[in-house]
């Protein structure tokens, strides 16, 4: 007898329909499965077998041939044991479920029949709505979780025993509570008020998160550069409903949501020893990389000049264009990634910087490293941030302004930057044209003018001053940059090696 | 009029090619011998105290070099050659007992004849320089370039090359270098040593090709002593090959001058110590051309705008060594906005640069009232 049973296999981000097919009819005993498993979905007839019989199912000893459509998607995960399982109890006559073809099912089975939760169960419940599917059936833990996507009924499973009675129509379980979409931080995140003295720092915190610019930090070791990294997201406007979905679609997917979320724009620090492909995504399914986890949030790069050359070319054209391409033999997938880049580094190697006389790096070690600086990532960094050890009397003395007061103002000016640009954008993706449109006084275009002439500033430079201008004006709440702003732009700009 | 040099002058060039591995081993052997001395000997002398077993067969293979194969190779590397019996040797290095036979050179030719040692001032310093001496160092070759001096240097790593890069921007500069002048060394400043073949002269006492030792650096010292007028120390260590510029030229009677430095930084100890034995204070170009051609006779101008107080003190608290816009705000008490729209402007109007990293250095710039330094 043929069953067929309705589950979703994990690519990127994005769930992909499989129709599990099973077929029990007679011959020597044997299970084979069919249509490009990779080894944790070949595992699965172990975990099958194990499951059923320790539910009181019979396994039937008969030729069982399971087949995962469309054989040409290479299925990843253990996330389709569920549906396998299912199908085969349907298939052998053990159970008869009318409402199964309008259903789908995710979950791995344990050995004892429990059903154990798997990656990506928004992403999941989504699609199985956008396929027509009246209810999806996922593990209790992933109940909430799949929650979150309306129009869809979300049934949790706590194990294969439930069944029977889920299919005649004798236990029918409530729809579980979805997972608040925290749009900002619940407070129990860092606070910026940690941040003592520090003042230029804080106001290049204010900018960049105001702006969406990217952040350069270079100053000594123990100066602060994480501290205050880690603080950005706490400064950041709120998501947008639609964005927080996003963000936590790709959370789901790779597992983080159940976790205790912190809510508000995610925070990634991957260590300096990441491979491109940690860093932008890789690997066959493709899974995201850490430059997607922080879609919506800040990519912090501790270290820069410590990162793989090849690592931070990698990340060069998902910065212009907000997305990862990848692309893997008969599959291309494109991953968001609209981060806000924050970089910290020592002014050299020795971390205490060549103005102090106590400096022992080579001058050509110096430069070498400072060269790293300027390399082709660095050219995408909008502001420089030089810091310094905080005084004692600094560390000693009042916390910092909190970073609600300081949110406040970030996102007016944001408020202000969508009315001029469109819901979503921010100053730092303004294209040249838009750029030029800044309204500038006299006095403020002269001294751009004069900055550019003297220090020679590339026409990326220059946009990229305007562009910063633009989001101080915003800050200060003006219809126009004066010279005042534009001057501040210009000192707060990343300097390039000319 | 084109440079000439003799075969002979030439051969030596030669001969010291094919000795400096020899040359060498006897400079870096016994501390305190100094390649300048050694080079004061005749051919046969110098290769019978450098290579006692190898000497007789050195000379006579350099004594075998064609005429035409040395001006061949000089063609190809598209170098002239002007040696000590020309009319356009430069006046200075008659003064030296260890001159150089010849002189072997990339540039126009036609400065050669301009070398006077009043025309000329040496500026030289540490490898690795601090941000102030580099500042220093450029600020100097600029000013002294701009009132018609030629810059004398080592294209050496630090001060050397800020001062040749600052004298490019307002005049013209002349590189010394250990190797050939053909050869650019460190090979990171190909680009400097490029420009300054276009604008300026490259010259060295080594024939084309041939390769840095350490004995050449304190002998092309000795040329770079004896070309000029003055020589000016910017920023030099204890022990730095600077000091033994310095020694030369003072050797030769010509000026010697110091550029002061935190008596706490190491790497001002040399030019401090200069100045206690007697040298002359330079804090700037202006004091270069009163030493030299007497107090008044050539003007260096500078003076930036007039600044409100509030940059006054912005500037003030930078030459206090508040070196970031955080040290300044927080030291002044201002905000992070004002302190970095205050140092914008100060750097808009030359009177602060600042570095990759950020940090801030003032510039040689004075306010004008002579309020500050």
């Amino acid at each position: 007898m043929l069953a067929t049973a309705r589950t979703f296999t994990l690519d990127g981000i994005s769930a992909r329909p499989v129709r599990v097919e099973v077929d029990v009819h007679r011959g020597l005993p044997a299970f084979s499965l069919v249509g490009l498993p990779d080894p944790a979905v070949r595992e699965a007839r172990e975990r099958v077998r194990a499951a059923m019989a320790n539910c009181d199912f019979d396994f039937p000893l008969r030729r069982i041939v399971a087949n995962l459509a469309p054989a040409s998607l290479r299925k990843a995960g253990p996330g389709m044991d569920l549906a396998l399982a299912t199908a085969l109890l349907v298939a052998s006559g053990q159970l008869s479920w009318e409402a199964l073809p309008r259903l789908a099912m995710v979950g791995e089975l344990a050995l004892d029949g429990s059903v154990r939760p798997v990656a990506g169960a928004l992403a999941i419940a989504e699609a199985a709505r956008e396929q027509g599917a009246d209810a999806v059936v996922v593990p209790a833990e992933n109940g909430p979780e799949a929650a979150m996507a309306e129009g869809i009924d979300v049934i949790a499973l706590e194990s294969l025993e439930q069944l029977p009675a889920l299919a005649k129509g004798e236990w029918a379980p409530e729809r579980p509570e979805p997972l608040p979409l925290l749009l900002s931080p619940n407070g129990h995140g860092p606070d910026l008020a940690d941040l003592r003295g520090q003042r230029h720092l804080r106001y290049a915190l204010e900018v960049a998160a105001a702006g969406g610019h990217s952040l350069l930090m270079i100053g000594p070791p123990g100066a602060g550069k994480s501290l205050a990294a880690g603080r950005l997201p706490s400064i950041l406007p709120p998501l947008a409903p639609g964005e927080a979905l996003e963000v936590a679609r790709i959370a789901s997917a790779c597992g983080r949501l159940r976790e205790a979320p912190t809510g508000g724009r995610p925070f990634r620090s991957p260590h300096h020893t990441i491979s491109p492909a940690g860093l932008v995504g890789g690997g066959n399914p493709p899974r995201p990389g850490e430059a997607t986890l922080a879609h919506r949030g800040v990519l912090f790069l501790d270290e820069l000049c410590e990162f793989r050359r090849d690592s931070l070319e990698a990340l060069r054209a998902p910065l212009e264009t907000g997305t990862v391409a990848i692309a893997r033999s008969g599959s291309w997938r494109q991953l968001p990634c609209r981060f806000m880049l924050v970089a910290a580094a020592n002014p050299c190697p020795c971390g205490r910087g060549e103005a102090d006389p106590e400096c022992s790096c080579a001058p050509i070690a110096a430069q070498r490293y400072q060269g790293r600086l300027s390399g082709a990532l660095a050219d995408r960094i909008d502001i420089l941030a030089a810091i310094r050890q905080p005084s004692a009397r600094e560390i000693a003395g009042e916390p910092g302004e909190p970073s609600a007061d300081v949110r406040e103002r970030v996102t007016l000016a944001r408020e202000r930057q969508e009315r001029r640009l469109g819901s979503g954008c921010c100053n730092a993706e303004m294209t040249p044209a838009q750029a030029r449109e800044c309204v500038v006084e006299e006095g403020a275009a002269a001294l751009l003018a004069e900055a550019y002439s003297r220090h020679r500033l590339s026409g990326r430079a220059h946009d990229r001053v305007l562009r910063l201008a633009q989001t101080v004006a915003d800050l200060a709440g003006a219809e126009a940059i004066d010279c005042e702003q534009m001057a501040q732009a210009l000192q707060l700009r990343r300097r390039d090696g000319r | 009029m084109s440079p000439r040099a003799c075969p002979d002058c030439l051969r030596r060039s030669w001969l010291l090619s094919h000795l400096a591995p020899y040359i060498e081993k006897i400079a870096t052997s016994a501390p305190g011998s100094r390649s300048p001395e050694l080079l004061r000997l005749s051919n046969e002398d110098l290769a019978a105290a450098a290579a006692p077993s190898a000497a007789r067969q050195i000379l006579a293979s350099v004594e075998a070099i064609p005429e035409r194969r040395l001006l061949d190779d000089l063609r190809a590397a598209e170098c002239w050659a002007c040696c000590r019996h020309d009319s356009l040797y430069p006046v200075g290095l008659r003064d030296a007992a260890d001159a150089p036979w010849a002189l072997i050179g990339r540039g126009d030719p036609a400065l050669l004849a301009t070398l006077e040692p009043e025309a000329l001032v040496t500026v030289v310093g540490a490898r690795r320089a601090s941000s102030y001496g580099r500042e220093v160092a450029r600020e100097l070759g600029r000013e002294l370039a701009a009132a018609g001096m030629i810059v004398v240097s080592g294209l050496a790593f630090g001060i050397d090359a800020c001062a040749h890069r600052g004298a490019l921007d307002a005049g013209l500069t002349i590189a010394v270098l250990g190797c050939g002048a053909d050869v650019c060394y460190p090979a990171a400043h190909r680009s400097l040593w490029r420009r300054i073949c276009e604008r300026g002269l490259v010259v060295s006492e080594q024939p084309p090709g041939a390769g840095a030792w350490r004995w050449t650096f304190p002998a092309r010292n000795r040329i770079m002593a004896a070309l000029a007028g003055m020589t000016v120390v910017v920023e030099a260590a204890q022990r730095s090959g600077s000091l033994i510029t310095a020694d030369l030229a003072a050797d030769l009677g010509r000026d010697l001058g110091a550029v002061p430095g935190p008596v706490s930084s190491r790497s001002s100890a040399g030019p401090n110590n200069l100045l206690a034995g007697g040298a002359c204070l330079v804090r700037d170009g202006q004091d270069v051309l009163d030493a030299m051609l007497g107090a008044g006779v050539r003007q260096v101008k500078k003076a930036g705008e007039r600044l409100d107080p509030e940059l006054l003190e912005v500037l003030a608290a930078v030459e206090r060594g508040e070196d970031t816009c955080d040290a300044v705000a927080a030291e002044l008490d201002l905000s992070g906005a004002e302190a970095a729209a205050a140092l914008s402007r100060l750097e808009a109007l030359g009177y602060v640069t600042c570095s990759l990293v950020g940090v801030y250095a003032r510039t040689l710039l004075h306010p004008p009232g002579g309020a500050s330094i």
